[in-house]
């Protein structure tokens, strides 16, 4: 008797753990809604999303530069990070031993746990002089946040594009061996096209981290409210607006930052369902 | 080049994977143009001297090897060996019906593809000749389009069958290819290997002791690594010599 007493017990318990963890989503949607739908009513949402100006001294808040910004920057970070990361992966999964392959993993992993502040201090202190000193313009820049976001991304990268690689059935690698195919041939012709639907989760999942992160990114963007017109120039993104500004902001300039919060709750939603949805596409073939 | 006239030939040939041997001096050879039966219970090493043949055991780490495995005379370890060559030479069915994640034609035009063949022309007719030769071409042949993959998994071992052959292998490999389907299937794959084994030099490898009768060809029994028992199927299944082989293939082993 007592032992089923337990086990209800336990169970009640973790449910209610369970319950906890989920409601702080629950609360911090609600939370983000209440606090900046305002704004869209104030100015519009039309206004809020394509408004070139963000002067908060002058009631001013359109956040096009940063929605520009934002999406150069991802577009770039993945453009680095991409490649890298499947090139990392097919190495792992295909070529490399059993033992490199969990080294390399390992690492990999750890890479993950660096903070976002380190990577952004040795953007701030090898890549922006770099940019600056070779390439021109203040160094603070598109490209100083695409290349600390790229490499930033490449845990996630990596490790759900090697799961998908070592998904695809063994069969397959052996069957086209045995025709005489080497193995990049194998890799290229069966292998990548068997695991497209996880690279591109992994690749939706890598924009989403690479959208949220803030940190490194104000390290090194130079925060400029503008469009950039080049790769060289300052760019500030939706998160750093939030994070640079909540501290002193006040009434509709307070509620402006929590719209920014609702158009990026309301993007990275939209990616994870994407995701989601590749994935399911892949595992249902 | 062909010094024992045998197709291919084992010379005291050893096999072990980190130390623990699973072939142990192993010596028969086979016939051009016959049909060759390799019988044994699971851990015989059958599939070790089919992945030996076509170094497909190259991928496995730490392995050792002595003797020597002669493909026309001429050992298929030796440093000048073009492995890719070697593959193409001795074409491999496996146990599992495996069909490459493209369509029906692809799946038997990816071999002669990958050979240089470009001509569209050629190209169908070696699919066809393949999966004709493969007795598939007429179930098949108003969906070549169709993703290999909705195939049953008798059609799919016959399929593989056909993508074995379109790069006109010498030799051909089937390890257990008829574990996963049912009965008349079964036949059908036995069947198709009688009439093959005029063109081809086909080495078979099953545990099922009344599929190497049906077979009917020469028969190598092998038991933990060791040769045991090597002659014709009529021979070995009416007078088996070794206790071994008549335990074996009246059930009461393995």
């Amino acid at each position: 008797m007592s032992h089923s007493r337990d086990e209800r017990r336990a169970e009640l318990v973790l449910a209610l753990v369970a319950l906890v963890s989920v409601s702080v989503l629950g609360l911090i949607t609600v939370f983000v809604f209440k606090e900046g739908l305002p704004a869209f009513r104030e100015m519009g949402l039309w206004q809020f999303i394509t408004g070139h100006r963000w002067s908060p001294s002058q009631n001013a808040f359109g956040i096009f530069p940063m929605l520009v910004g934002t999406f150069m920057v991802t577009l770039g970070a993945l453009a680095i990070g991409m490649p890298l990361g499947l090139g990392c992966a097919v190495y792992m999964s295909e070529f490399s031993g059993p033992r490199s392959a969990a080294l390399l993993k390992h690492m990999v992993e750890l890479m993950a746990g660096i903070p976002s502040v380190v990577f952004g201090f040795v953007g701030l202190t090898v890549i922006v002089p770099f940019i600056r000193t070779y390439l021109g313009g203040p160094g603070f820049s598109v490209l100083a946040s695409s290349i600390v976001l790229g490499f930033m991304i490449l845990p996630t990268m990596v490790s759900v594009s090697y799961d998908a690689l070592r998904a695809v059935p063994q069969a397959y690698r052996d069957n086209m061996l045995a025709l005489g195919a080497t193995t990049w041939q194998t890799v290229r012709m069966v292998v990548l096209p068997s695991a497209k639907s996880g690279i591109l989760a992994a690749a939706i999942l890598a924009t989403g981290r690479a959208i949220g992160e803030t940190m490194a990114v104000i390290m090194v963007a130079g925060n400029a409210t503008a469009v950039p017109e080049s790769v060289l120039d300052p760019v500030r993104t939706l998160t750093s607006n939030i994070a640079l500004e909540m501290g002193y902001s006040a009434g509709l300039h307070r509620q402006a930052l929590f719209a920014t919060g609702i158009v990026l709750f309301v993007i990275v939603t939209l990616l994870n369902l994407i995701a989601r949805a590749a994935i399911r596409g892949g595992s249902a073939k | 080049m062909k010094r024992s006239g045998y197709k291919v030939e084992a010379v005291e040939f050893s096999y072990s994977y980190g130390g623990v041997p699973a072939l142990k001096q192993v010596s028969f050879g086979v016939k051009q143009n016959s049909l060759f039966t390799i019988m044994g219970p699971t851990g015989s090493g059958k599939t070790t001297f089919l992945k030996a043949l076509n170094r497909l055991n190259d991928l496995v780490d730490q392995t050792s090897r002595s003797g020597r495995l002669l493909l026309d005379g001429k050992d298929v370890y030796a440093k000048d060996v073009d492995v890719a060559d070697l593959r193409r030479r001795v074409g491999m069915v496996f146990a599992m019906p495996t069909s490459l994640p493209m369509s029906i034609f692809e799946n038997v035009a990816y071999g002669p593809r990958k050979r240089g063949v470009k001509s569209k022309a050629v190209l169908e007719e070696t699919v066809e000749k393949a999966l004709s030769a493969a007795a598939l071409w007429d179930e098949v042949k108003d969906r070549l389009d169709m993703p290999a993959q909705r195939l049953s998994g008798g059609q799919q071992q016959r399929l593989a069958i056909a993508r074995a052959l379109a790069v006109q292998p010498e030799v051909l490999l089937l390890d257990e290819p008829t574990s996963g389907l049912d009965p008349v299937s079964t036949l059908r794959v036995e069947e198709l290997m009688r009439q093959l084994a005029g063109s081809y030099t086909i080495i078979f490898v099953t545990h099922d002791p009344q599929q190497a009768a049906r077979l009917d060809g020469e028969v190598a029994f092998l038991f933990m690594g060791e040769l045991i028992e090597l002659g014709t199927a009529r021979e070995m299944f009416t007078r088996p010599r070794d206790k071994r082989t008549e335990d074996y293939i009246t059930g009461k082993v393995g």
